[in-house]
């Protein structure tokens, strides 16, 4: 008989104002199980106002293996950024 | 609280299938020297996936053994404020079992697995955990000296390479900061301020964790069959000879102000080192007991085996539970409809 | 023992007022220390750190709840002299609260009974004419809640999970539900509480809890025990037999070093 529970990963809001943010993983058999779990584990000293649960089989990765052509291409897009562009220091609020 | 430095024998180097497996174990040790984080799903020699999922089971396995020595004396503690402090210190162990366990998962192993080769008396343990706690002073002293030494060993892994198992040891020590101060108190209010029979308590408890603490950070340098490999991976930063001789140099003066001696008759200030000179361990009890022949290790594997074998039904039936029911049920269930 | 004739007419006395806090205080602190030893023993990790949780909510209420008493009763006896100089017949923690962990099934059926009483309880207690009993209800109220949530979510896994939980389950339901009739009938002392705001009636508590228990029961798929007849009276000071067992391991250190410090 099946005794293994689902491994899930878990997400905190510190406070309010914050998004959540992954802190680890722990086993359980139902949501609400892993909910609890969550707090019990997660939660001890204060660290949480709200949590997130997803089970770890459904979250959707990339490949580490792919890294280069899906993060190198934005390396050389520097005129994203506000510091590719000189504006005269006599400018003001811009 | 942790265990000693881990030694055990372990995957030798296998012969690089090819210039290309060579090619990328240099890139990986190059990542590995600019101090980049090694992630889970990142490309890593087995060897050192090996090397990990040994010993952060073998820590896991620690934490969890660990509980039972002082889960020992919850039912006995002397005061309310100290069951629960023990209560939260004991599980604050299964807490750090539970994170360095995930931590492992992440390399592609089950906890299942791992508990199971644990139960099997296939993995080891910190064998700190195979000695017994007679007296409540124990309590003191593991806090003190067990978790004074696991801190100087766990902060270096704190920056290990590998990602995950670098991010628990943050959590962990976070948390076990209050560890070692809770059992020093403990010992300064037997020892200090204490009744003659709670100083004798103080000071047996001493005499018997002080050399077992020492054999924690694992066999000397010369002798040690890891250390070097694992120090160019980054997994560990210092020998143990350096963390051993670190956790004397500041214990010492925490014995003296408690007014208990060190069961050392060789410990002495070394005035040209700067460092306390102290006597030889006794490697033939360490050897022993690793091998299983320590005064509790039938006990606290026997505990472990016993509370898997009759939570067996538990899990089963909230497996089957879930199955029934369809474990994405959600709010309202099981029984949560009312469970306000 | 507090019979009808003893309680005042008038005003609530102290020693009357000290025996009422202490059935909480002791009910808490009992069931605290039975849990407890289940930390390190539990079916999975996650439930080792879940019932640590709830047994250091259990000893934090004991804790409250014994200060205020050891205050009430003005004799300067702190919440270590009273939980560990005390012997059994001067508890008065109901009968359930000490009755064996038994299989993790037994623990639960226990746990359910009781946070299904406490919460309640201690959600009336809120609005108790003793104010600094409130203030500590409205503490307690909130733990409990969680631990109903807990153990109501495991006896309806239980019960509805395998054969094997089912009968295990049952066994332990029909073992403990004699306990249940103390909760929920209420003496003198209750009475003469409630006639002063200071506690609800147990009337009203009784048919808070039987629609808590009953709908979960349900959800479970376990079958409702008939009504005991034996009356236990934990709560006036008369015990099972574990109550000495236990008191016996948890005192022994304050027992054997009569004044020291710890």
């Amino acid at each position: 008989m099946n005794e293994d529970w689902a491994l899930y990963e878990v997400f905190i809001r510190a406070r309010s104002g914050l998004e959540h943010k992954h802190v680890g993983s722990l086993h359980a058999a139902d949501a609400r199980m892993a909910l609890e779990h969550a707090r019990d584990t997660y939660t001890r000293r204060q660290e949480g106002v709200s949590i997130w649960v997803v089970r770890s089989s459904d979250i959707v990765a990339s490949d580490p293996q792919e890294a280069e052509a899906l993060f190198e291409p934005a390396r050389d897009k520097v005129y994203r950024h506000p510091t590719f562009y000189s504006i005269p220091e006599d400018v003001k609020n811009i | 609280m942790y265990t000693q430095a881990l030694d055990s024998p372990g995957v030798g180097h296998a012969a690089l299938a090819s210039a290309d497996e060579a090619e990328r174990e240099r890139r990986f040790q190059e990542r590995i020297d600019r101090d980049e984080k090694i992630e889970p799903k990142d490309w890593m020699p087995e060897a050192y996936r090996q090397t990990l999922i040994r010993q952060i089971a073998q820590h896991a396995h620690s934490e969890i053994v660990g509980m039972l020595p002082e889960g020992n004396w919850i039912t006995r503690a002397p005061s309310l404020r100290r069951k629960a402090v023990l209560i939260a210190k004991v599980q604050d162990e299964g807490g750090h079992g539970l994170y360095l366990y995930s931590a492992a998962e992440t390399l592609g192993v089950s906890r299942g697995e791992l508990i199971g080769q644990l139960l099997a008396g296939r993995a080891k343990y910190s064998s700190i955990f195979n000695y017994p706690t007679l007296t409540w002073a124990d309590i003191g002293a593991i806090g003190w000296l067990v978790d004074g030494a696991a801190i100087m060993n766990q902060i270096p892994l704190c920056r290990c390479s590998y990602g995950p198992y670098a991010r628990a040891m943050v959590r962990i020590c976070k948390e076990e900061s209050f560890h070692q101060r809770q059992g020093y108190e403990i010992m300064l209010t037997l020892a200090r301020s204490g009744t003659r029979a709670q100083r004798e308590m103080a000071q047996d408890a001493l005499n018997r964790w002080w050399w077992p603490s020492l054999m924690m950070f694992g066999p000397s340098d010369a002798e040690s069959m890891h250390t070097a490999q694992s120090m160019r991976w980054r997994i560990k930063r210092f020998s143990n000879d350096e963390l051993r001789q670190k956790f004397i140099d500041v214990t010492v003066p925490q014995a003296r102000f408690l007014g208990l001696s060190i069961p050392d008759p060789d410990l002495r200030w070394d005035e040209a080192g700067q460092r306390y000179a102290s006597g030889p361990i006794d490697w033939s009890e360490f050897q022993a007991v690793l091998k299983g022949e320590g005064p509790c290790n039938r006990e606290r594997l026997g505990a472990r085996r016993a509370a898997h074998e009759s939570g067996r039904w538990v899990r089963e039936a909230a497996a089957a539970y879930a199955d029934k029911h369809g474990d994405r049920a959600g709010a309202g269930r099981p029984g949560y409809a009312q469970a306000s | 023992m507090i019979t009808a004739a003893d309680c005042t007419a008038g005003a609530v006395s102290a020693e009357e007022r000290f025996r009422y806090l202490l059935r909480l205080a002791d009910t808490s602190l009992v069931l605290g220390q039975r849990l407890s030893g289940w930390v390190g023993h539990a079916p999975t990790l996650e439930e080792d750190l879940a019932l640590g949780n709830i047994t250091l909510d259990l000893i934090g209420q004991a804790r409250l709840l014994l200060a205020y008493a050891g205050q009430v009763e003005g004799r300067g006896r702190d919440e270590d002299q009273l939980a560990f100089l005390r012997d059994a017949p001067e508890f008065f923690n109901v009968t359930l609260a000490e009755q064996p962990n038994g299989d993790f099934g037994q623990t639960i059926v226990r746990q359910a009974l009781l946070d299904a009483w406490q919460v309640e309880l201690y959600h009336s207690l809120i609005g108790s004419t003793d104010e600094q009993l409130a203030n500590i209800a409205a503490k307690a109220m909130k733990e409990c809640r969680y631990h109903w949530r807990f153990s109501c979510g495991w006896l309806v896994r239980l019960g509805d999970g395998t054969e094997e939980s089912h009968a295990r389950v049952q066994a332990a339901l029909d073992g403990l539900w004699r306990f249940t009739g103390e909760l929920l009938t209420p003496d003198a002392l209750d009475a003469h509480m409630a006639s002063h705001g200071i506690a609800p009636p147990l009337a009203v508590i009784r048919s808070r809890w039987e629609a808590r228990v009953t709908a979960a029961l349900e959800e479970a798929t376990l079958r409702q025990p008939p009504p005991a007849y034996f009356p236990w009276l934990g709560k006036r000071g008369v015990h099972s037999e574990h109550l000495g067992q236990l008191l016996t391991e948890m005192q022994h250190l304050q027992r054997l070093h009569p004044g020291a410090t710890w």
